[in-house]
């Protein structure tokens, strides 16, 4: 194959959504040559789709407010799988990241005294969950993910980070020694391809919602990254875990942001009971993100949905009233009249279940460095290779994320990778060598598919994978059932291996892009659904019909995947927090 | 700023309110001229030309004249420069904007002594 | 239903064309022009658009719809379908890279030169900076814009002019920051905007306000921005 074009830079980062920005903006505020590689004009990221905010400990709506209290929840709405050191490390350093995002202009909502607006969410409480619903969630307006984004992105301008926009990676240029030294990428309006080198790579490529036939992710959100890192051989960790959010509007999958049940809001089923008091007579429709879709679930099995196929549930929304329904939530009133075709200041929102975000990922430590596991079950750094955001497990989600960490988690550990990238750069990291035999087996994918004569349809095979995704590996889940989705997915990876290529053009083919984007989606669901029916027991969001009780015994742990042998391993969970006592896995109700 | 433009003023807000203002001494103007004509239905030649013996309407003349000139000259540049661009008309559009802009400047100047000799004649 | 599209490949076509396509509309439901989009392609693969969100917030499919603009992924088809027929354009005023995909670079340009980023030359206090609800009302129906260029390339002064003239979208976010009580830089940014072409190009035509997806009014944040540069100015 003809010589590649190189680029070469201090650190690359794969993905221009929040966490990446984050990264890129601390590596070239410090000067350092800085890239952002991104598919997508940075601000059509996904991150800009997040709406009820950031949650922090400031202290702004609660003066005693503590970032240990937020750890607590944190690790509780985990079900104990999260990694205290790097909960620790989010919830302790989270106020000085979202504070410098103020710094930096971002409009966030403002209370009275001119501090920063904060909502109550999902599983938060005070005093280590003896002292009631907590407020910590810093909000701008319904629309956090768009002004967070938009802010990030600006200030990488006002730093001179090189944007390569329209620009996808294909896949990781790994040398002899397994070291990772640069990706290969495609400009996606010319068509050329080219190797971009880098000290430092990171992955901030999202989530990978599109496994699943109905979902809230964005059309982009396709796992480039974890795809990437599973066929250079790289493990993933706890991808089993797959938040499904309560509340996508009914037929469309588009959400509707937890801030509505912050602020008042509350599910009915068909009789018109408030059935989460049912399921979690405390914090009710604020419990945790598992239990309520689960209890909707739950509900439309024993007959109570509502509609004509009793399929769905209630939103109701309109006794808050239009003052607080325009002034909080002006973004969900766009979007219930456009998608749901209700006016939520007059009728509830028909809402459901949805896929929303993925825990799991590639597992790193607090510093965004990836990690595989030695020879003696040691973590092992991969060097070179770095991930964060929704595309990293750090883990500070564990089982189930709670609503508003997704933002927190991005620039936290955003900044975090950015600023020991920083540090490395500093001590004299180098780039490392490839032979062209290296970069030439980055290539191959794109070689096939672009020679490919014969072969199935991008679009049919896609449908068939999120079917399948759909049904076997939903709220929830049985072994016997799983089986038989896995062994559809072994069939499924034969005709994705031999998709055809109808349009070879070079000039923006978005076909092209479509169909390695398929490959990554099939990465993606085939690890969740080893990982899926490997996990035998229930925890967080991951439920199981053949296993229904938590097994801390034998699973309080991650699981980390091998792609060569698509086998699953276990990996330990961190229980020590370097300034605080660890905390015990304990029942977990709401 | 954009600054690399053949405007006089160079200055958006100079422009925009010489725009503004040239209008109402116009309006004014035009508005003097008519009512005194309607009012004196059986007017004379001679009449006419003591009106404009006097100071205060040569003054008053000139002011509107002033006016005409930079309200055509800033209409005239803002059009040429919304509609004579290399996008619209390639590589020859600085030229035809330069030359355009060159005749408008050289008529209102023409107008505006010819204006001043007639003023100053009668 | 009908739906004709326009395509340009430069690597086959000397001139664009428009091309049919007949597609099926589910019963009952009434999709949105995206979605129209989807079941095109999956007809003919060759069909190039750009889309990401596709619930209205990320803004990649800003295109000229049976010729209106708008984002095709919130603009159900009943609204903009005339006699049966749905016809689908790259937003106007931009070149045509491929198909309905146009090179936005002109527009990216306006908004980077109005330095869309908060200046503060003071020094960040240990928290937040403090902003009262009514100083941060100001910036509503200003950050809520998400860089779709519908409304600049409705614009005939963007068209005319669009290494000149800011265009509304870059207009509104620079009104977002001079209006933002937490910015110091007011002046510095009045100053670059006072030449006869950036904000004086606008005629209040208006086009961009009835456009915009998000419901945004750029004509009268210029007009405010008119009216700091005359404050400044007198």
């Amino acid at each position: 194959m003809a010589k590649l074009r190189i680029l070469s830079f201090d650190a690359v980062i794969i993905g221009g959504g929040g966490s990446g920005l984050r990264t890129s903006l601390q590596l070239s505020q410090s000067g350092y040559n800085t890239a952002v590689i991104t598919k997508v004009f940075p601000t059509r990221s996904h991150t800009v789709s997040a709406q009820g905010g950031i949650t922090c400990a400031i202290a702004s709506e609660d003066p005693d407010d503590d970032w240990r209290w937020h750890m607590y929840d944190t690790v509780k709405g985990s079900d104990y799988i999260g990694d205290q050191d790097a909960i620790e490390y989010m919830c302790s350093e989270g106020p000085q990241a979202v504070f410098e995002l103020e710094h930096m202009g971002m409009p966030f909502s403002r209370n009275k005294d001119g501090r920063i607006y904060q909502r109550p969410f999902g599983g938060q409480s005070r005093d280590y969950g003896r002292g009631g619903q907590a407020a910590r969630t810093c909000a701008a307006a319904d629309r956090t993910g768009h002004a967070l984004l938009h802010t990030l992105y600006q200030a990488n301008l006002k730093s001179n980070t090189v944007f390569f926009n329209e620009w996808y990676a294909t896949d990781i240029v790994k040398n002899q020694d397994g070291i990772v030294v640069g990706v290969v990428a495609i400009c996606i309006e010319t068509g050329e391809l080219v190797y971009v080198r880098s000290k430092a790579t990171v992955f901030a490529t999202g989530g990978a919602g599109r496994i699943f036939a109905s979902t809230t992710n964005a059309m982009i959100n396709t796992g480039d990254g974890i795809g990437m890192a599973l066929r250079a051989g790289f493990p993933v960790q706890d991808m089993e875990m797959w938040q499904f959010h309560p509340t996508g509007i009914y037929g469309a999958g588009t959400l509707v942001t937890e801030g509505c049940r912050g602020e008042g809001g509350y599910l009915l089923n068909k009789n018109g009971e408030r059935f989460m008091e049912r399921y979690a007579p405390n914090a009710k429709d604020l419990a945790g993100r598992d239990v309520v879709a689960r209890s909707m679930v739950l509900e439309i099995i024993a007959g109570r949905g509502c509609g004509p196929d009793g399929d769905h549930v209630m939103l109701k929304l309109d006794h808050l009233g239009e003052k607080v329904l325009t002034e909080k939530l002006p973004g969900i009133l766009e979007l219930s009249r456009t998608f749901a075709h209700v006016d939520p200041i007059k009728e509830p929102i028909p809402v459901v279940p949805t896929c929303h975000y993925m825990m799991g990922g590639i597992p790193t430590n607090i510093h965004g460095q990836a990690l595989t596991l030695d020879k003696n079950g040691k973590d092992q750094i991969i060097e070179g290779l770095f991930a964060v955001g929704e595309a990293a497990c750090v883990s500070v989600h564990g089982a189930n994320r709670l609503g508003g960490n997704s933002l927190i988690d991005l620039v936290v550990f955003g900044r975090a990778a950015g600023i020991h990238i920083e540090t490395m750069l500093k001590q004299g990291l180098e780039h490392r060598s490839a032979a062209e035999s290296d970069i030439d087996n980055a290539t191959q994918r794109l070689q096939r598919l672009n020679t490919s004569t014969s072969g199935e349809n991008v679009s049919v095979l896609r449908k068939e994978l999120q079917a399948v995704m759909q049904n076997y590996f939903g709220v929830f889940r049985t072994g016997s059932f799983m089986q038989e989705g896995i062994a559809k997915l072994k069939v499924l990876r034969e005709r994705i291996a031999n998709v055809s290529l109808q349009d070879k053009s070079m000039v923006f083919n978005t076909a092209r892009i479509e169909a390695l984007e398929l490959e990554n989606l099939f990465e993606v669901a085939e690890a969740t659904a080893i990982s899926a029916e490997g996990r035998t027991e229930s925890r967080g969001a991951h439920a199981r019909e053949d296993f229904t009780e938590r097994d801390d015994v034998n699973w309080l742990c991650h699981s980390l995947y091998y792609p060569a042998t698509k086998t699953l391993a276990k990996r330990a969970v961190n229980f020590a927090p370097l300034t605080v006592p660890k905390f015990e896995p304990k029942i977990r109700t709401y | 700023m954009v600054t690399n433009i053949t405007s006089l003023g160079r200055n958006g807000v100079h422009d925009w309110l010489v725009q503004r203002i040239s209008a109402v001494v116009l309006l004014a103007y035009f508005v003097f001229l008519v009512v005194y004509v309607a009012t004196n239905t059986d007017l004379s030649f001679s009449q006419w030309q003591n009106l404009f013996s006097h100071t205060w309407m040569r003054v008053f003349s000139l002011t509107a004249l002033l006016s005409l000139c930079a309200h055509a000259w800033i209409g005239m540049w803002t059009i040429s420069t919304d509609y004579f661009t290399s996008a619209m008309l390639g590589s020859a559009a600085t030229v035809i904007r330069l030359g355009f802009q060159l005749v408008c400047l050289l008529i209102l100047i023409s107008y505006f002594v010819w204006c001043v000799q007639i003023l100053w004649s009668i | 239903m009908l739906v004709s599209i326009y395509r340009y490949n430069p690597e086959t076509d000397s001139q664009p064309r428009m091309q049919d396509y007949q597609v099926e509309l589910p019963q009952g439901k009434d999709i949105m022009v995206l979605d129209v989009l989807q079941l095109v392609k999956e007809q003919d693969s060759s069909v190039t658009y750009r889309r990401s969100c596709r619930e209205g917030v990320c803004g990649s499919d800003g295109l000229n719809m049976s010729g209106k603009n708008g984002l095709a992924c919130i603009t159900p088809v009943s609204h903009v379908i005339k006699n049966n027929k749905l016809v689908i354009r790259p937003l106007p005023g931009l070149p045509v890279i491929r198909d309905l995909v146009v090179d936005m670079a002109a527009f990216y340009k306006q908004y980077e030169r109005i330095k869309p980023y908060l200046q503060n030359d003071t020094s960040p206090p240990a928290i937040e900076r403090l902003q009262s609800p009514e100083d941060r009302a100001k910036l509503d129906g200003l950050y809520e814009c998400i860089l779709c260029a519908c409304c600049s390339t409705s614009c005939p002064s963007f068209w005319w002019n669009p290494d000149k003239f800011v265009g509304p979208a870059g207009l509104l976010q620079a009104y977002r920051f001079l209006i933002d009580s937490r910015d110091t830089h007011t002046q510095e940014r009045l100053a670059e905007l006072e030449d006869p072409f950036s904000v004086f190009r606008c005629r209040g035509i208006m086009n961009c306000v009835s456009v915009c997806p998000k419901g945004l009014n750029p004509t009268q944040a210029i007009g405010h921005i008119r009216n700091m540069l005359l404050e400044r100015g007198i």
